[in-house]
């Protein structure tokens, strides 16, 4: 594939280039099978169409899949997300509703367009409530020295009970409007939530790209062991993923919350972890650590969003989408698979055809 | 391996475990009389017989160093296929129920297949088939299907008298076979050793000579099987299937298996004591329910912060038995040196 032009053979050799293929397709196949699915209409200022949405749809993916690519660098796993996302929802709602800390209230007083707290104390004590959730593992981790699967698992175990505490058990709806913008507003006819992950994405891309932290990221996910011999400070790295991580779901936790207008404690950011590490998997960042690539796990978030939104537009039923975005997974997988790999090359060596 | 009968300290998760179940059950005796109930006591089995059979399963895989996350997807999955095959197509139940084995044991195989074959880690190839199984479930059918066979809903409404009028069903029969063969499986075969042997080393134990990828199939399969088990278990007590049964359940069998004293790394666990974990997280259901003012969501943080505290148990258990084994226990040891030195197979041999 690859000649002389040096720049496509970057660009085809790099991280971003297998995920770009597979949302290629994907959107090819959508070209073919789903009418006006590229169509963009601007209705009252806003963009709107299917693209739109997946971007929209998405955006809590992407925010995760960026905490993700950095826990999974360091050789890690944050199975928690999803947990923290109903956490950081639920202590975002029950702050707003008007009946906070008071049983007794009017029910035309709780449908008001008004907040208990201010609104930017609320997005801060959700995430800090997340950071703090994501200090908690980093700290299983990196001082506890606890498997990062089994020491995430805690609190996603736990998590879900922690944030029904904090509802107490039920559903809060919220009905302040401002809040609504953090996940359905405009901004220059743009989704706000693009805005967003544009920000995570960039505070995540300066702090690895422009200080030593990501080779320190990547250095720990290759080999702890020599990365602690050549003085790298791979507890407080860990922590510091880890916290990040937190941090990025209690964004994500931010976005559902305000866009469904509500927290569940029990269906908020279900099956997020799942997606989020698929994401990054799908971005080509190897679950044994190492190197990795923001930008690559945001196009893979957009992969599992778009193959989401495409069966949802050709009538597959919502939970029987799973099974075939779990084939696709499994053929991506695969096909990063050195193992795999060289099976298909063996059977296609004499046709001289490169996988 | 340990053949003598003294207390050895690897022992200590596991008799912890017991320890918290006996003193957990007898105080919430004392305090609800409904409690000291042999039905209560045996119901605890009832209920969770299903689970008991699943996290069972995944004990051996988790034993090897791997994980399986398709197993509540699994059960739903086989619950809505033999749900639809015996009403919609119509074949007897008897027929049904070892195709939904043999299914559930393809399945595994499939997974277990991939995982060796392609080196794909356990973790994303379980978590794909988690997906698959859950989605294809909702692809059989959206809606849950009743379950009218004759034959599966006597078996479901047996039951066999212990003491008086307490009684189980046949569900906790087969969850004690299941638990007894995996039991001979772990600890009397060469089969079992090769599991152990994996776990703690999957590098040594090819140089050994053992066979490692039959080995690592085999638990996948058997995995499989057990899940696919537990799912007809589940549907029987329900007589229903569908796709949404038994969300999260690979959690609570994780958390089961953990509490059960088996370390999540590999090499070092119990069939037996996942029994008492399964009970474990039955006890704190219980003792909600007879509370009557905890809230369900308690279960939940309670079964986390349990989990948490094996866990560290086992790891201060882990570094106290390399130092032990004669290793410096250098300050910072990356996980992959730490699986090397622990492990019931060989606990007195320093590995370095």
């Amino acid at each position: 594939m690859a000649q002389s032009n040096s720049l496509w053979r970057r660009f085809t050799t790099s991280q971003v280039f297998w995920p770009l293929v597979a949302l290629g397709l994907i959107m090819l196949f959508n070209a073919f099978f789903t009418p006006n699915f590229f169509k963009l209409e601007i209705k009252d200022g806003h963009l709107f169409g299917s693209l739109i949405d997946i971007i929209n749809r998405g955006a809590p993916l992407m925010v995760l899949a960026i905490g993700m690519t950095m826990v999974i660098a360091t050789a890690g796993v944050d199975l928690s997300v999803g947990a923290v996302v109903a956490i950081s929802a639920a202590v975002a709602t029950v702050l707003i509703n008007p009946a906070l800390g008071n049983t007794l209230i009017a029910s035309d007083k709780l449908v008001e367009n008004v907040t208990a707290t201010p609104l930017p104390v609320v997005i801060l004590a959700a995430l800090v409530a997340a950071a703090l959730c994501g200090l908690w593992n980093g700290m299983l981790v990196s001082r506890g020295r606890i498997e990062p699967m089994v020491a995430t698992l805690v609190l996603m175990v736990a998590g879900r009970g922690i944030a029904q505490l904090i509802t107490g058990g039920q559903i809060i709806t919220v009905y302040y409007t401002p809040y609504f913008f953090v996940g359905n507003g405009y901004l220059a006819g743009v989704p706000f939530t693009l805005f967003i992950v544009a920000a995570v994405g960039l505070f995540a891309w300066l702090l690895t790209r422009k200080t030593a932290i990501g080779m320190f990221v990547e250095s720990i996910g290759i080999n702890v062991k020599s990365s602690f011999y050549s003085g790298i400070d791979e507890k407080n790295i860990k922590l510091l993923v880890y916290t990040f991580s937190g941090i990025c779901a209690g964004i994500a936790g931010l976005i559902v919350s305000s866009n469904i207008k509500s927290a569940d404690a029990n269906n908020a950011g279900l099956g997020f972890e799942l997606d989020a590490i698929l994401a990054v998997v799908i971005g080509g960042t190897l679950m044994t650590g190492g190197r990795f690539s923001l930008l690559a796990s945001i196009i893979g978030a957009l992969v599992i969003q778009s193959m989401t939104t495409t069966m949802y537009a050709i009538g597959v039923p919502a939970m029987a989408a799973q099974a075939v975005k779990a084939v696709v997974v499994m053929v991506v997988i695969l096909l990063y698979s050195e193992q795999f790999r060289t099976v298909i090359n063996r059977l296609f060596a004499r046709k001289e055809v490169q996988s | 391996m340990n053949r003598s009968f003294k207390i050895d300290r690897k022992f200590v998760p596991l008799l912890a475990t017991v320890g918290l179940f006996t003193i957990g059950y007898i105080l919430g005796a004392i305090k609800y009389p409904g409690m000291a109930r042999p039905q209560t006591f045996f119901n605890l089995f009832i209920d969770n017989a299903f689970l008991l059979i699943a996290a069972t399963g995944l004990t051996l895989v988790i034993i090897s160093g791997g994980i399986d996350l398709s197993v509540g997807a699994v059960i739903a999955l086989t619950s809505v296929v033999a749900a639809d095959l015996m009403e919609n197509v119509g074949l007897s139940s008897l027929v049904v129920m070892p195709l939904m084995l043999l299914m559930g044991a393809a399945f595994g195989a499939l997974m277990g297949g991939i995982i060796h074959y392609f080196k794909v880690q356990p973790f994303i190839v379980t978590l794909a088939g988690m997906f698959f199984a859950r989605g294809m479930a909702f692809f059989v059918s959206l809606d849950a299907i009743t379950i009218t066979d004759p034959i599966y809903r006597s078996l479901s409404l047996a039951r066999i008298h212990l003491i008086g009028k307490a009684f189980v069903s046949v569900h906790v029969i087969v969850a004690f076979v299941v638990l007894a063969v995996f039991m001979y499986l772990a600890h009397l075969t060469r089969f079992g050793r090769t599991v152990y042997a994996m776990g703690g080393n999957e590098q040594s134990a090819r140089l050994m000579g053992l066979n490692v990828g039959r080995t690592k199939v085999m638990v996948y399969t058997l995995g499989g099987f057990c899940s696919a088990l537990a799912g007809l278990v589940f549907s029987n007590n329900l007589l229903s299937g569908h796709g949404l049964y038994a969300n999260g359940l690979e959690m609570e069998a994780i958390a089961a298996v953990i509490i059960g004293g088996t370390l999540l790394t590999g090499g070092v666990g119990y069939v037996f004591g996942t029994m008492f974990g399964v009970l474990v997280n039955g006890l704190i259901q219980v003792l909600i329910i007879f509370n009557g003012e905890l809230s369900s969501w308690w279960t939940r943080i309670v079964i986390g912060l349990l989990t948490l505290v094996f866990i560290l148990v086992q790891s201060t258990f882990t570094s106290w038995q390399r130092r032990q084994a004669g290793i410096r226990p250098t300050r910072k040891r990356s996980d992959a040196v730490a699986t090397t030195s622990d492990g019931a197979v060989v606990p007195d041999t320093p590995t370095s």
